[in-house]
């Protein structure tokens, strides 16, 4: 079944944020976690850098800078550290980003990331730098099958690593729960030989 | 080839390799609670399936309940709804669920233990991060996203990348008012909110060795603040007797089995580490943190950084921006500045030790008049303990308001929240911006700090209190 938008190449200006350890829970904070679906997180996004407490909008947040746009959130090192709420994952992509780049990500928002088909792009602390100094209307492009991410700009490439089954997931729209079925009986055998196993170890 | 304990169990519970990919890796046990899991329960639903292994499944309500009055209905209409679509989904999956007003509910990871359904050599998951507390019991323990829940449920496995390993060695004794929490801070504050990312880590020396369970759950509980996939320990005498005779732990001949298979569960001598970090234990004094990762921490009696000292330019622009948010002078002392609250309770100190070491800090003292004090028990059988044994009686007496189980003021979603601009000395784990309200300014600390803290109205040093 695909479930997600496949992923091949995105040329998108980008949204920077050069901030360090960006938690999840300033993503999505908890008191909007009460949901049963996966749908409008997108305007949770964020919501207390976005949204001062009577509501009203907090101008020098870079989301509410209207000069800044595109499919591209560009973050300081170890984003999406904390809480493995997927919620995060989900108000990104509801907002309408499709790649992350930052110098480091933490590791269950990249899984929970890759699962909603949003690209985690990890490039070195120089590369990111250089993006975070371009002009406002600048662009980035991100090629998947050539895991490659170029700075328009400056003109500068970089490669970016991704797990080879997981490259393969983003482009095609896939996610893990066909492959993991198709194994259902495998993962049964797996179970029953476990258990012989461990009357043997007993016994021996 | 010598193996490490991650090693030993990791390659017992892969079911296959993908070429090119990951393993799939088979799961144990599988603990849910009500705000991860309905998406994932209605994915399954709409691929026409059933959970795969219900009786591998076990569920509680923790994050969204209130803490009084849980014998009526919740007020709030979304965690009321959130908490029902929890006892719908467990029913029509036929999963045991423990949710209110059952005598097993608690936060999820205080639970899982104290039923021994948490043992040595096993893999588990639960859509939280910090079901890295499991570990404490040698087990690979770690918190997934919710379409990894999803997963469990089609399939009782996940693909997961196998990840590097690190080994935080502790040797020594603890200084006299130093707990495990004040070790876990301190290793933080050593390695950085992101020091041991992509890695598991093995906890190891004798400091280590001899902590409780109750302890050892602290440490490992907070392995996600500084990154790790999870953390464990490798489990021994005082493991089996923590297990010895709890609901789901083995019983008569098959606890001999287990205990057989349990003894294998250690790092072989000259096993590789990809990290290794060795620790002097008498290094360690009582820490409070005083930014907004827990990595920003400090010992109890030291100032807050001066930006200036610091060289890296992010990392300065990081520290400035924590201070302006929590409203700290650069280069202040913590200590003898007034708090509004305390909150003792959450997945990493909401223990019956931990709750008895707050109780002897405070037996015939009152809490300062300027503080309000939330205590509350990690699940119903703590709380029936702390009757049992009369803390209530102490804590009543100290002022302290003594609520019901469930993760309370540690995440701000539930009733329990820090008003905006006011100090709270946590025994939580998360310092983040609004992590316990909007505006709300958080300092991690000991229950030993925490109770100390009540007491006067101000950060204080326990060891103070002790001589």
């Amino acid at each position: 079944m695909i479930i997600m938008k496949a992923f091949t190449i995105l040329h998108s200006r980008f949204v920077p944020l050069p901030i360090e350890n960006v938690d999840t829970d300033q993503i999505v904070p908890a008191r909007f976690l009460k949901a049963t679906t996966r749908d409008g997180f997108g305007k949770h996004l964020f919501c207390d850098w976005r949204f001062d407490a009577a509501g009203n909008t907090k101008q020098d947040f870079v989301l509410n800078n209207h000069s800044y746009e595109g499919q591209i959130l560009v973050a300081g090192k170890n984003f999406g550290c904390g809480s493995s709420r997927e919620h995060a994952a989900w108000a990104l992509a509801d907002y309408g980003f499709r790649a992350v780049v930052s110098s480091f990500f933490a590791d269950i928002f990249r899984s929970n990331a890759l699962n909603n088909g949003i690209l985690p792009v990890q490039v070195n602390d120089e590369f990111l730098d250089k993006i975070f100094q371009c002009s406002v209307s600048s662009t980035l492009t991100i090629n998947l099958e050539e895991q490659s991410i170029c700075n328009n700009e400056s003109g500068e490439v970089a490669n970016f690593y991704i797990d080879p089954y997981k490259k393969s997931c983003m482009l095609n729209g896939y996610d893990d729960i066909d492959y993991l079925l198709s194994l259902r009986e495998e993962i049964a055998q797996f179970e029953q030989n476990a258990i012989e196993r461990r009357m043997e170890e007993v016994h021996n | 080839m010598p193996k490490t304990l991650f090693d030993k169990i990791w390659e017992k519970h892969v079911v296959k390799e993908v070429p090119d990919g990951p393993s799939v890796l088979y799961i144990d046990k599988h603990f849910i609670h009500e705000v991860t899991s309905p998406q994932a329960f209605k994915g399954i639903e709409n691929r026409g399936l059933k959970v795969f292994r219900p009786q591998q499944v076990v569920a509680t309500a923790d994050h969204n309940v209130p803490t009084i009055q849980q014998h009526l209905p919740i007020k709030d209409e979304l965690s009321r709804k959130q908490v029902q679509q929890l006892v719908e989904n467990c029913r029509q999956h036929n999963i045991e669920l423990y949710g209110l007003g059952h005598p097993f509910q608690g936060i999820v990871h205080v639970i899982g233990p104290e039923l021994g359904i948490t043992q040595p050599g096993i893999t588990i998951v639960c859509g939280d991060s910090h079901t890295s507390t499991h570990g404490a019991f040698g087990s690979i323990a770690f918190g997934i996203g919710t379409s990894e829940v999803e997963m469990v449920f089609a399939s009782q496995c996940l693909l997961q990348k196998k990840p590097k390993q690190m080994r935080i060695t502790v040797n020594g004794q603890l200084n006299k008012g130093v707990v495990s929490k004040d070790l876990i801070l301190y290793v933080i504050a050593h390695i950085s909110a992101s020091g041991a990312t992509g890695h598991f880590v093995e906890y190891a020396g004798n400091a280590i060795q001899s902590l409780s369970m109750e302890a050892r759950m602290t440490i490992c509980n907070m392995s996600i603040e500084m990154g790790a996939k999870g953390g464990m320990i490798a489990p021994d005498e005082i493991t089996f007797e923590y297990l010895k005779g709890r609901l789901f732990a083995p019983a008569n001949q098959q606890w001999d089995k287990k205990i057989f298979q349990w003894k294998k569960l250690f790092t072989d001598e000259d096993a590789v580490f990809d990290k290794e970090l060795v620790i002097n234990a008498s290094e360690i004094e009582p820490m409070i943190t005083y930014g907004t990762n827990p990595g920003l921490g400090i010992t109890v009696s030291s100032q807050v950084p001066v930006a200036e000292s610091i060289p890296d330019e992010n990392e300065r622009r990081n520290i400035v921006k924590a201070l302006e948010y929590m409203g700290l002078e650069q280069g202040k002392q913590l200590l003898g500045m007034p708090v509004q609250h305390i909150f003792i309770g959450s997945c990493t100190n909401s223990r019956i030790e931990d709750l008895r070491m707050v109780a002897s800090v405070i037996k015939g003292r009152r809490k300062s008049e300027h503080v309000k004090v939330m205590i509350v028990p990690g699940s119903q059988q703590v709380a029936a303990q702390v009757k049992a044994e009369g803390l209530d009686r102490i804590f009543e007496e100290a002022g302290f308001a003594i609520r019901q189980p469930g993760c309370s003021a540690c995440l701000g979603m539930n009733e329990d929240k820090i008003p905006a601009g006011e100090y709270c000395i946590s025994t939580s784990n998360r310092n983040f911006e609004g992590r316990q309200g909007p505006g709300a300014r958080t300092l991690l600390a000991s229950p030993l700090t925490a109770a100390a803290s009540a007491i006067t109205g101000v950060v204080t040093d326990i060891r103070q209190f002790l001589s």
